[in-house]
C-alpha cells in the first residue's frame, strides 16, 4: 500500500500539473494530428509552374494546418490563465454505445446492412435500460423495415446486398 | 409570393414541412439542422421549389418548436430556445404554462414574419451589391463570415476559429478542383470526390447527440402539465410589444451575420429585454418580457440568416447551410444571378417562409398539447430510430458505404468537440465555405500574378479585412473592459 502511494507521488512529481489538464491533452492531440497531416502535405504532387494556378495544391492546407497549430498553442496558453471546465468521467453506457457503433459498422459492411441496423437497435435499447420485448421488436425490426421500404419505394434506392437484403432483391 | 398557397404540391410541402419542423424542434437534441439533414434525401423526389419550401418550413417551425419543450420540461428543444427556459419554465411552474406558450407563440410568429420582410427587402439589395464583387472581394467576404462566426458564435472565439479552419481543411480532402491532384485521400478511391456535406452534418449533430444522450440516461425531466395555450391578454401585449419589436430587429440583424443565428440572437434578445425592462428583477422568475424577447429574436434570425444564403451563397447558420446544400443538389446556384434569373423561385421561398410562420402559429395554438407528447418518447427508442434514419439517409445520397464511416467518425469527433467546448457549427460553415475560400484565394492570386499585397489595393477587401480583425478583437476588448469594471 505504501509503495503504491510512493509511486503515485513520484508520477505526480514527474509530470507538472498542467500536463494533466484537458486543455493540454486536447491541444497536444490537435498539434500532433496537425503535424502528421502537415507531413502528409509534403508528399502531395506538385504541378509545373505553367499549370500552377496561383499556389501549389499543398500550400492552402499547409497554411490552414499552421493556423490550427498556432491557435491550439494560443488556446493552451489562455487555458493556463482561465482553466477549462472540468468534466465527470464518461459512464459505461457511453463506451457501450461506442462499441455498438463499431460492431454495427462491421456487421453492416460484411454481413448485412439491415442486420447491422437491427443489431444496433436491439443493443442500444437494451444497453440504455429497456427490457420489454415488444417495443424492442418494433424499434429493431419493424422500424428499420419501414425505413427500408420508404427509401426503396420512394427514392428507388438500392441498398447494398447482404444476407437479408438479398432475400428481398432476389 | 402566394404560389405556395395556390398549388397543392407546394402547399403540401409547406404543411408537412411545418409539421415535421415542429415535431423535430420539440424533441430535445434534434432540431431544424439535424432534421433538415435527415429530410434532405427525401427532397430528391420533389421538384426544386417544393424541396426548398419543405426545408425552409422545417427551419421556421423547428426554431419555434424548441420553445414548447423549454417551457414544459425546462430543456430547450433547440439551442435557440435555451434563453426561453429561463423565464418560460418558472412561469409554467406557477401554473401558467398556457400563458407562457401563448406569449412564445405570438412572439415567435411576429419575429418570423418580421424577418421575412427583412429578407424580401434586403436580399435583393445585397445581391445587387454583390454583383460588383470579384474573386478577391468574395475571398475577403468569406474570411469575414468565418471571423464573425468565431466572434459572435457560442463559446470561445479561438475554439470557434479552430473549428472553422478544421471545416475548411475537411473541404480540401479529395481531388484539388484546379489541378486534380489528390489531397488527404490516403489511397482511398471514395475520398477522391471529397467529403460530402450530409454525412458530416448528420454525424456532428445527430450521432454526437446520440452519444451525449448515452451519458445522460439518468436525467429526470420535471414535466409541467399543459391544459391549453392561452393567447396574451391586452395587458400582456402592452407589456411585451416593445420587447417583441426590439428583439425582432436584433434577431434579424444577428441572423444576417454568418453565425449561429437563432442561438446568439435569442441570448442577446433576452439580455436586451432585461436591460430595457421596467421590472428587471422579475427576469428568471417567469417574466413574460423574457419569453417574448428570446422567442421573437430566435425566430427573427431565420429570415435574416436566409439573406446571405440566397444573396451571396454564404450560409447565415448551420440550418441555412443544409438549405444551401438542398439548393445545390437541385441545381440551383444561390448568389446574385439567382435574383435576376429565377425571381419566381425566390418569391416562392419568401412566401413559404411567411406562411410557415402563420401555419406554426395555428399548429402551436391548436395542437401544442398534442405535439408536446412527443417528448414522452423514451430516449432508448427514439435514438435507435433516428440512427436508422440517419444511416439510410446518409447512404442514399452518395450510395457509398464510405459516407456511413464518415458519419460515424464525425459523430465521435463531434461528441468530443462538444465535450471540450468546441462548437460544431463552424465546422459545417467552414466545410461549405471551404471551396469558396480556397477557390477565390487562388483565382485572386492568378489575377494578382502571385502578389499577395495586391489584396490591399482593393477598398472592399480592406474593409472586410478590417471588419474581420475588429470581429476577432471585440470579444477580448469586451472581456478586458468587463474585468476592469
Amino acid at each position: 500500500m505504501n509503495d503504491k502511494n510512493k509511486n503515485k507521488g513520484r508520477t505526480e512529481n514527474i509530470f507538472p500539473s498542467f500536463l494533466k489538464t484537458d486543455a493540454f491533452i486536447v491541444s497536444a492531440i490537435i498539434v500532433f494530428s496537425s503535424i502528421v497531416l502537415f507531413a502528409i502535405t509534403l508528399n502531395f504532387a506538385k504541378v509545373p509552374p505553367i499549370l500552377n494556378r496561383g499556389i501549389q495544391p499543398a500550400t492552402f492546407p499547409k497554411i490552414l494546418l499552421l493556423f490550427i497549430m498556432f491557435l491550439s498553442c494560443l488556446n493552451f496558453v489562455l487555458a493556463l490563465q482561465t482553466p477549462w471546465k472540468s468534466h465527470m468521467s464518461l459512464p459505461k453506457t457511453f463506451y457501450h454505445t461506442l462499441f455498438i457503433l463499431l460492431i454495427f459498422s462491421l456487421i453492416s459492411k460484411n454481413i448485412d446492412f439491415f442486420l447491422g441496423l437491427a443489431f444496433l437497435s436491439v443493443a442500444i435499447t437494451m444497453s440504455w435500460g429497456e427490457r420489454r420485448i415488444i417495443p424492442i421488436f418494433f424499434v429493431s425490426v419493424i422500424f428499420p423495415l419501414l425505413v427500408f421500404l420508404l427509401f426503396e419505394k420512394m427514392l428507388n434506392l438500392r441498398f447494398p446486398g447482404g444476407l437479408l437484403t438479398n432475400l428481398y432483391y432476389y | 409570393m402566394l404560389a405556395p398557397l395556390f398549388s397543392v404540391k407546394l402547399f403540401a410541402a409547406l404543411f408537412f414541412g411545418t409539421l415535421i419542423g415542429l415535431i423535430l424542434g420539440i424533441l430535445p437534441g434534434l432540431g431544424p439542422t439535424t432534421g433538415g439533414a435527415l429530410i434532405l434525401p427525401f427532397t430528391i423526389a420533389l421538384d426544386p421549389l417544393s424541396a426548398i419550401i419543405l426545408l425552409t418550413s422545417i427551419y421556421c417551425a423547428g426554431t419555434y418548436g424548441g420553445a414548447i419543450t423549454a417551457v414544459l420540461i425546462n430543456t430547450p428543444g433547440t439551442p435557440a430556445a435555451a434563453a426561453t427556459c429561463l423565464d418560460g419554465y418558472p412561469l409554467a411552474q406557477k401554473g401558467e404554462a398556457g400563458r407562457a406558450l401563448g406569449i412564445a407563440t405570438v412572439a415567435s410568429t411576429f419575429g418570423g414574419v418580421f424577418s421575412v420582410f427583412v429578407l424580401v427587402a434586403f436580399a435583393p439589395l445585397l445581391a445587387q451589391i454583390a454583383y460588383e464583387f470579384g474573386q478577391p472581394e468574395y475571398f475577403a467576404l468569406a474570411i469575414f463570415g468565418l471571423t464573425m462566426l468565431a466572434s459572435i458564435g457560442e463559446g470561445s472565439p479561438i475554439k470557434n476559429l479552430m473549428a472553422g479552419a478544421f471545416g475548411i481543411l475537411v473541404s480540401t480532402v479529395g481531388k484539388d478542383f484546379m489541378t486534380s491532384i489528390d489531397r488527404f485521400t490516403f489511397g482511398i478511391n471514395e475520398l477522391s470526390e471529397g467529403i460530402n456535406f450530409i454525412p458530416v452534418v448528420v454525424g456532428l449533430f445527430a450521432i454526437s447527440e446520440m452519444l451525449i444522450q448515452s451519458t445522460m440516461l439518468n436525467q429526470i425531466f420535471n414535466r409541467v402539465a399543459l391544459k391549453a395555450i392561452r393567447l396574451p391578454s391586452k395587458n400582456d401585449y402592452k407589456l411585451i410589444w416593445k420587447t417583441i419589436l426590439r428583439s425582432s430587429g436584433i434577431g434579424a440583424f444577428i441572423g444576417v451575420l454568418p453565425a449561429e443565428g437563432g442561438t446568439v440572437a435569442s441570448l442577446i434578445g433576452y439580455s436586451e429585454a432585461k436591460r430595457w425592462s421596467k421590472e428587471p428583477e422579475k427576469f428568471g422568475k417567469g417574466s413574460i418580457e423574457g419569453i417574448a424577447g428570446a422567442e421573437a429574436a430566435n425566430n427573427a434570425a431565420t429570415g435574416g440568416a436566409m439573406v446571405p444564403t440566397l444573396a451571396l451563397g454564404i450560409p447565415g447558420s448551420a440550418t441555412t447551410a443544409v438549405i444551401l446544400t438542398g439548393l445545390i443538389i437541385h441545381g440551383v446556384r444561390p448568389g446574385p444571378a439567382l435574383f435576376r434569373e429565377q425571381p419566381d423561385f425566390l418569391y416562392g421561398i419568401f412566401g413559404a417562409m411567411l406562411f410557415a410562420n402563420v401555419l406554426f402559429f395555428a399548429f402551436g395554438i391548436l395542437g401544442a398539447k398534442i405535439f408536446a407528447r412527443v417528448t414522452l418518447i423514451p430516449n432508448q427508442f427514439l435514438w435507435p430510430m433516428i440512427f436508422s434514419l440517419s444511416v439510410c439517409g446518409t447512404y442514399s445520397l452518395g450510395q457509398s458505404y464510405m459516407d456511413i464511416w464518415i458519419m460515424i467518425i464525425f459523430g465521435v469527433l463531434g461528441f468530443f468537440m462538444r465535450r471540450f467546448g468546441f462548437s460544431v457549427v463552424p465546422v459545417i460553415i467552414g466545410l461549405i465555405l471551404g471551396e469558396l475560400v480556397e477557390g477565390t484565394l487562388r483565382q485572386s492570386l492568378v489575377i494578382f500574378d502571385g502578389n499577395w499585397l495586391m489584396f490591399l489595393q482593393r477598398p472592399i477587401v480592406i474593409l472586410f479585412f478590417f471588419l474581420s480583425i475588429m470581429a476577432l478583437l471585440t470579444p477580448y476588448i469586451r472581456r478586458k473592459r468587463a474585468l476592469s469594471s
